[in-house]
C-alpha cells in the first residue's frame, strides 16, 4: 500500500508492504542506510529516529504509521560541509568506535537535548540508558552530551 | 619538520562518515538482482536427522532456492581451525551445514533464497524437519560421564587436555607448610557485536570470480580456507573488509555462514546477501568463558607463592571452531597472572557439550584465570594475617626478574615470556588515585541499607600476535600518499592510529597520508589481521618498515633522474632534490609503491592494576560501583584519545560479564537466553564511576614503536577485582564469591547463606 511522509525535510511515497518496519522501509527502500538495526526488538536502540520530534525505535513502528508523520533520521541531523556541535563532541570525545550504535546515540541525545538543554548527567544517563554501545563503555558518550550542552541553549534547543 | 602525532589525542578520521551516517557496513550493500540467504537452525540440542523436506518451501511465491547439505557432492565441507590446529582436533571440527546430526540448538540444517527476508522467514516455517532426538549433554559434568556421546566415533566427549607445567608442583605440595584449595568457576557469555554478522557473495561466472563482502579480522586466512572449500585459486576469490560494527575476537572468524553464502551465490548465481538477526546471533556466534576449576595454592607462612596446581574445565559447546581453543590454553597458561610462581602444574580439560561452540573473546582465558588467582590471593591473605596489597606486592614479577617467563603449555610445547615491566608500581598507582590509605577505613562498614567494599587485582595483557604484518605506501597523483594493510579495522580506530604513525615516520603533515586502507584482501600481498591486540604493534610496525622502503624507492628513482647517488637525495613533502639544489616535484612519482613486512615471534605484555570501591545492598544483592581505577603501562601510547577508549570500553564489558551477561540453557541443552531481553548488556547507568591512568614506563623492546598490545586490560582483571570488593564488602557475613556472573540472586543467596551460619554458631 502506498504511504506518504516527510523525511529529513522531503516528501516521499513509497510503496510499502503492511509488515515492513519503518527502520526496514527507510534502509531498504529510501535507502537512507545510517539508520541501524542492531536487534529488531526494540532494545539496542541504534534504529532510534525522530518521528514529530520524538525518539522512537524503527524497528518497532511499522512503515504504515509514519503516514503523514515528520520523520528525521541521523542523516537529517547531519551537514554536508562538516559537523553539527553535537557531531563535534562525539569527535571530540571520543564517544565512538566501530560507529554502529551511533546514529541512534546522535539522534536519542539530539532530541533529548531539544527538549532539555539543561539536562544533567544523570538525566543524560538515564535516557540514553536505552541505547546500548558495546565499544566505548559510555563514559565518553556521557561527557560528550554533556559537552554539547551549550549549543543547544544559547539557541533555544536547536543546535 | 618534526612530527609528534604519535603521543598525541589526535582526533579519528573514521568519525566523520560514522558520526553522520555515512558508514558503510555489509548491510548497507544492495546490489541489482540480490537475494535473501535465511537460515533454518536446529531447534533440538542432539540428534540424529532423519529428513530435511523443501518442498512446500520451494513452492511459495519469491523464493528461489533451499539449499541443504544434499546440493553438497561428498558431504558438507569441515571448517578447519585457526590457532593450535592440533590432530587431535579434527574429529572436532564443524561441518558447513548438518547432514546426519545436530549437536546444537543453532546449528544451520537449510538455506533458503528468497527476493526478501520476509518471504525467506515465511519459508522456513514450511521446511519439514524430522530429527530423532537424542539424551543432551547439557553441560561438562554431564559431558565428563562419557555416557551420551556427542561423537560416537571418539568414544569421549573430552576433545583434549591442556597441560601446563612449571617446575615440580607436586613435590611443592608434599611439604607444604600452608595450601588453599577451592572450586570457582566463571559464566558464559560472549563477545556480542552490535552490528550483527553479515556476508555477501557476488558470483562472476563469465571470469570465475567470487566476491565476499562483510569480511573482518582474518580475511587472509578465511580466504585460504573458502577457497580449498569451494574448488577456486585463492586469488580468484576477493574478501572485501566494509565499515565493521564491532569485533570483540568473535566477528570474523571462518563461520559456516562463510562457506554457505558464497555457495549459495554460486549456486544461483546471482548476488547473495545474509544478515543474522539477534536471535540467530546469539545462538550462533561464538560463546565463550564458561570454565569450572579446583585449584590448590601452596604458599610459605609469609605468603610466599609456591606453587599451583590443579584442574580447569571448560564447556565447548558442540564444535571445535576456528579459534576455540586459545581459551582453555590460555586460562591455564596465564592462571599465574603478573604474579612469580615457579612451580604450576595445570591439566584444561575441553569438555564437548550441546550448546553453542566457543571461540575467542576478548581477553580470552584471561578474564577468567584471573577471576580465580585474586580471589584466591583474598582468601589466602585472610587465612595468613597478611594485608592482600602486601600479599600481591610480595609476589609480583619485579623489572629484574624480567623477561619473565610463564609455564609451558603442553602437547603444543609453547613457551611464552613477559617482555617487561615493573608490575608493583602499577599496583602503587592505582592505590594511589583511588586513595587507599583513606578509602580502606570502609571496609565492611554498613552505612544506610549498603555494605562498603574494596577490590584489588593485578594482571598482565598479551599483544602481539605474529608471525609477520605487511604494509604498503603508494604515492598518489596529488602527491599525497595512500598507505594498505593485511591487519583489519573491527572499529578501534586503525585508520586515525596507522596515519598518525606513517606521517611521523615521513615527517610530513596528517593530510598528506589521504587515505588509509586495511582488511581486504586485494591491498597486500599478505595480512595476519586484527586479534591478540596486535593492529598497532604489528600493523604500526609494518607501516613503518613500510616506509624506509619507501623512501628508499623515492631516492633510488630521484638519483636517475637528478643523476646522483641515491644517499645524496633529499624528499620533502613537495620535492625530491639533490646535493647541487637540482630538484623535481614529488608527485612526479605517483604510482610508486613500496610494502615491508615486520616479522615478530614475541608477544607484548602491558600490564597493570584495577582497584574498585562499591557498595552492596544486601536485602537485594545490588552490587554500585562507587569510584573504579585501571591502571595500565602499555610502553607507549601512539593516541591516549583512543587507548582511553579501548581501556575504559574493555573494562565496561569486563564488569558486564562479572555482574550482567550469562548464557543460559536448560538440562535438555535448550537457549534460555535468546533475546537482549534475557542476555543483559552494560547500559549507560550501570557503571558511571570509571577511571583510567596511562602509563608509558617500559617500552616494549620487541618492536620498533615500543608500543605493546592495550585492548583488553581492562576486561581481564574486572571479574575479580568486583569479586574482591563484593567479598571485602560482605566479611561479616563470610561471604566468598567463587563464580561469576555476581547476579543479585547469587549475592543475596550467599549473604543467606551466612547468615544461617552464623545463626546456627
Amino acid at each position: 500500500m502506498p504511504i506518504r511522509f516527510e523525511v529529513n525535510g522531503k516528501q516521499v511515497t513509497v510503496e510499502v508492504e503492511p509488515r515492513l518496519t519503518l527502520a526496514d522501509c527507510l534502509r531498504q527502500q529510501l535507502r537512507l542506510t545510517g539508520t541501524h538495526i542492531g536487534c529488531d526488538h526494540g532494545v539496542c536502540g541504534a534504529c532510534t529516529v525522530l518521528v514529530d520530534g520524538d525518539a522512537v525505535r524503527a524497528c518497532l513502528m511499522l512503515a504504515v504509521q509514519a503516514e503523514g508523520s515528520k520523520v528525521v533520521t541521523v542523516e537529517g541531523l547531519s551537514n554536508d560541509d562538516g559537523l553539527t556541535p553535537l557531531q563535534k563532541s562525539f569527535r571530540k570525545h571520543h564517544a565512538l568506535q566501530c560507529g554502529f550504535c551511533t546514529p541512534g546515540f546522535i539522534t536519542t541525545a539530539h532530541a533529548l537535548l531539544s527538549e532539555e538543554p539543561d539536562c544533567d548527567a544523570d538525566r543524560i544517563r538515564d535516557v540514553l540508558s536505552g541505547n546500548i554501545c558495546r565499544c566505548t563503555g559510555y563514559i565518553s558518550i556521557v561527557e560528550a552530551v554533556l559537552d554539547a550542552r551549550a549549543a543547544y541553549k544559547s539557541n533555544g534547543g536547536k543546535p | 619538520m618534526k612530527n609528534t602525532f604519535i603521543g598525541s589525542p589526535v582526533e579519528r578520521r573514521e568519525d566523520l562518515r560514522f558520526l553522520r551516517g555515512r558508514g558503510q557496513y555489509v548491510d548497507d550493500l544492495a546490489p541489482e538482482g540480490l537475494l535473501y540467504a535465511v537460515i533454518l537452525r536446529s531447534s533440538v540440542a542432539h540428534g540424529r536427522i532423519v529428513s530435511v523436506d523443501t518442498k512446500a518451501a520451494l513452492k511459495i511465491p519469491g523464493v528461489h532456492a533451499v539449499i541443504t547439505a544434499n546440493d553438497m557432492p561428498g558431504g558438507p565441507p569441515i571448517i578447519p581451525m585457526r590457532l593450535q590446529p592440533l590432530p587431535e582436533f579434527k574429529p572436532f571440527e564443524q561441518p558447513v551445514i548438518a547432514s546426519t546430526k545436530v549437536r546444537y540448538v543453532g546449528e544451520p540444517l537449510a538455506v533458503v533464497l528468497a527476493k526478501s527476508v520476509a518471504i525467506g522467514e515465511d519459508a522456513l516455517e514450511a521446511i519439514e524437519v524430522e530429527i530423532e532426538s537424542l539424551p543432551a549433554v547439557a553441560d561438562w559434568h554431564v559431558a565428563a560421564k562419557n555416557k551420551n556421546i556427542l561423537f560416537e566415533s571418539q568414544g569421549t566427549n573430552r576433545s583434549l587436555v591442556f597441560e601446563a607445567r612449571k617446575g615440580d608442583a607436586d613435590v611443592i605440595f608434599a611439604s607444604a607448610p600452608y595450601v588453599r584449595r577451592e572450586k570457582m568457576r566463571t559464566g558464559r557469555h560472549y563477545g556480542l557485536t552490535l552490528e550483527p554478522r553479515g556476508v555477501m557473495a557476488e558470483w562472476d561466472a563469465a571470469r570465475g570470480r567470487l566476491t565476499v563482502s562483510g569480511a573482518a579480522k582474518v580475511p587472509f586466512f578465511n580466504r585460504r580456507i573458502l577457497a580449498k572449500q569451494i574448488n577456486l585459486p585463492e586469488d580468484s576469490i576477493d574478501m572485501v573488509e566494509n565499515d565493521v560494527g564491532g569485533g570483540y575476537g568473535a566477528r570474523g572468524e571462518f563461520y559456516p555462514e562463510d562457506f554457505l553464502i558464497p555457495f549459495a551465490a554460486r549456486h544461483v548465481n546471482r548476488p547473495v546477501k545474509w544478515i543474522e538477526d539477534r536471535r540467530e546471533n546469539l545462538m550462533a556466534m561464538n560463546h565463550a568463558r564458561e570454565t569450572e576449576a579446583e585449584l590448590e595454592v601452596a604458599c610459605a607462612s609469609d605468603g610466599t607463592l609456591l606453587a599451583i596446581r590443579g584442574e580447569i574445565h571448560t564447556d565447548m559447546g558442540a564444535y571445535m571452531r576456528t579459534n576455540g581453543a586459545v581459551g582453555a590454553r590460555n586460562v591455564a597458561q596465564f592462571l599465574s597472572g603478573p604474579y612469580r610462581v615457579p612451580h604450576i602444574k595445570i591439566d584444561s580439560s575441553l569438555w564437548m557439550t550441546n550448546k553453542t561452540p566457543v571461540g575467542t573473546y576478548r581477553g580470552p582465558g584471561r578474564f577468567e584465570s584471573s577471576f580465580y588467582i585474586e580471589r584466591m590471593l583474598d582468601m589466602i591473605a585472610g587465612d595468613l594475617g597478611i594485608d592482600r596489597v602486601e600479599l600481591r606486592r610480595r609476589n609480583l614479577v619485579t623489572a629484574a626478574e624480567q623477561p619473565y617467563s610463564i609455564a609451558t603449555i603442553q602437547p603444543t610445547n609453547a613457551t611464552d615470556q613477559y617482555d617487561s615491566g615493573d608490575y608493583r608500581a602499577t599496583l602503587d598507582r592505582v592505590l594511589k588515585e583511588i586513595n587507599w590509605p583513606e578509602v580502606s577505613k570502609l571496609q565492611g562498614k554498613l552505612i544506610g541499607e549498603k555494605y562498603h567494599g574494596l577490590g584489588v587485582a593485578c594482571f598482565v595483557e598479551g599483544g602481539a600476535a605474529g608471525p609477520k604484518e605487511t604494509a604498503r605506501l603508494e604515492l598518489n597523483d596529488d602527491g599525497t600518499v595512500s598507505v594498505f594493510l593485511g591487519t583489519s579495522s573491527v572499529g578501534q580506530g586503525v585508520e586515525t592510529v596507522f596515519a598518525q604513525i606513517a606521517a611521523d615516520a615521513l615527517e610530513w603533515p596528517m593530510e598528506r597520508i589521504r587515505h588509509v586502507h586495511h582488511g581486504s584482501t586485494s591491498y597486500v600481498s599478505d595480512g595476519y589481521g586484527a586479534y591478540h591486540s596486535r593492529s598497532t604493534v604489528m600493523g604500526g610496525s609494518a607501516v613503518l618498515e613500510a616506509t624506509n622502503h619507501f623512501q628508499a624507492a623515492i631516492r633510488e628513482a630521484g638519483a636517475k633522474r637528478l643523476k646522483c647517488e641515491a644517499a645524496a637525495v633529499k624528499i620533502d613533502p613537495d620535492n625530491v632534490s639533490g646535493p647541487d639544489g637540482q630538484s623535481f616535484p614529488l608527485k612526479e612519482l605517483a604510482g610508486l609503491t613500496a610494502e615491508g613486512a615486520f616479522l615478530n615471534k614475541k608477544h607484548t605484555y602491558s600490564y597493570g592494576a584495577h582497584a574498585v570501591h562499591v557498595t552492596v545492598d544486601p536485602k537485594i544483592g545490588r552490587i554500585e560501583i562507587i569510584d573504579y581505577v585501571l591502571v595500565q603501562d602499555v610502553g607507549r601510547a601512539v593516541n591516549p584519545l583512543t587507548l582511553r577508549g579501548q581501556m575504559i570500553g574493555s573494562l565496561v564489558q569486563g564488569l558486564g560479564g562479572a555482574v550482567l551477561e550469562h548464557l543460559q540453557y536448560d538440562e535438555d541443552g535448550q537457549f534460555l537466553t535468546a533475546s537482549l531481553a534475557d542476555y543483559l548488556l552494560p547500559t549507560a547507568s550501570d557503571f558511571p564511576n570509571l577511571r583510567c591512568v596511562i602509563l608509558e614506563d617500559y617500552p616494549s623492546p620487541i618492536n620498533p614503536l615500543s608500543v605493546k598490545g592495550a585492548g583488553e586490560g581492562g576486561i581481564v582483571a574486572a571479574g575479580g577485582a568486583i569479586a574482591n570488593a563484593v567479598a571485602n564488602a560482605l566479611q561479616s557475613f563470610g561471604v566468598e564469591p567463587r563464580q561469576l556472573p555476581l547476579t543479585p540472586t547469587y549475592i543475596w543467596e550467599l549473604v543467606q547463606a551466612g547468615r544461617q551460619k552464623q545463626a546456627a554458631e
